[in-house]
């Protein structure tokens, strides 16, 4: 026990609960664990919506059709980690990306590894690098994260206006 | 500041009712540090140290927790008093069925309690075993924590005097 007069205060947050996926939600999550990337399309504004929810959020309507995405898609934007994360074991820095899954609307956020992060940009084509299928879950860790595919960049014009 | 978030691998929820429905437990945590500034610093460095410091404003009223400025003239506060560390029950709430982080893990009573010198009363817990061990007005002494480091859990809680 130290003598010295009290200046600060460990005083952690910590919470619990039990996180339910719901039904469309868990059809996304199993589609993982099947080397799968489901999607959903709006019937009234023919977006693809990913992870897909049951209503599409611009126009309401029940999305009742489900699309398999591909593999690959563009980044749209990303940020370059310079912060150790306790539950995430990656040498920093590193970087995160929106990619923007061809045939897709809205972006998924991930890793992208396998380049040097300072040679990372807006446009560039990546593909997804999965989990060998036995290791593969549930869940989107299944894809351990994006890589260049070498091919050309894509003009970032192109998805200006993607929910990305 | 790290931020911890962990998950179990998802499960099937209720596989008897509603076998597609994933479901998992989900941690998050945040292990804050906060700066406890001049006047809680010493309140709790004289927790650790087995005694209650309130302080004394203006007026002459002494404030249990102490505050940093004076609730009357906005003055800053410096003169510290030693309190008792028995006192009186001002009002308590009884609770039957305690979360994981409550001060005790069976039935208890939150308390405010204005101590021997005081003029406020303080929040804190009391041991009283049963509902009906609790009235306001009886008089309660602390109970140490068994080890102190500096905080308000260096009170284990109060306990009914003659108990």
């Amino acid at each position: 026990m130290s003598d010295e007069p009290l200046t600060m205060l460990r005083s952690p947050l910590k919470l619990e609960y039990t996180y339910t996926a719901g039904e469309i939600s868990t059809r996304f999550l199993r589609g993982f664990a099947e080397g799968k990337i489901l999607g959903r399309r709006c019937p009234e504004c023919d977006k693809v919506y990913v992870p897909p929810r049951g209503n599409c959020p611009i126009c309401t309507s029940a999305m009742d059709r489900e699309v398999e995405l591909a593999h690959t898609g563009t980044i749209t934007k990303f940020c370059i980690v310079n912060l150790p994360f306790a539950a995430r074991n990656i040498e920093i820095p590193y970087v995160s990306a929106s990619v923007l899954l061809d045939g897709a609307d809205v972006s998924i956020f991930h890793l992208i590894q396998e380049i040097p992060y300072n040679e990372i940009r807006i446009g560039m084509r990546v593909e997804a690098v999965w989990e060998k299928p036995e290791h593969r879950i549930p869940g989107m860790e299944s894809i351990l994260y994006f890589r260049p595919n070498r091919e050309p960049d894509v003009d970032v014009n192109l998805f200006e206006d993607a929910g990305a | 500041m790290q931020t911890l978030v962990s998950f179990d691998f998802m499960s099937d929820a209720s596989p008897s009712t509603q076998p597609e429905v994933l479901s998992a437990q989900h941690v998050l945590e945040y292990p804050y540090k906060r700066s406890l500034g001049p006047v809680i610093g010493r309140f709790f460095t004289s927790l650790r140290e087995g005694r209650i410091e309130g302080v004394r404003t203006a007026a002459g009223r002494v404030i249990v927790p102490p505050t940093e400025y004076d609730p009357e003239t906005s003055e800053p506060l410096s003169e510290f008093v030693e309190v008792g560390t028995s006192g009186v029950v001002t009002s308590w709430a009884w609770v039957t069925n305690p979360r994981p982080n409550h001060p005790l893990q069976r039935p208890f009573a939150w308390v405010l309690i204005k101590l021997d010198g005081a003029d406020t009363a303080m929040l804190h817990a009391v041991d009283a075993g049963s509902e009906s061990g609790m009235a306001t007005g009886m008089r309660v002494r602390v109970r140490w924590a068994a080890e102190r480091e500096g905080g308000i859990k260096d009170i284990e809680c109060f306990e009914a005097e003659g108990s």
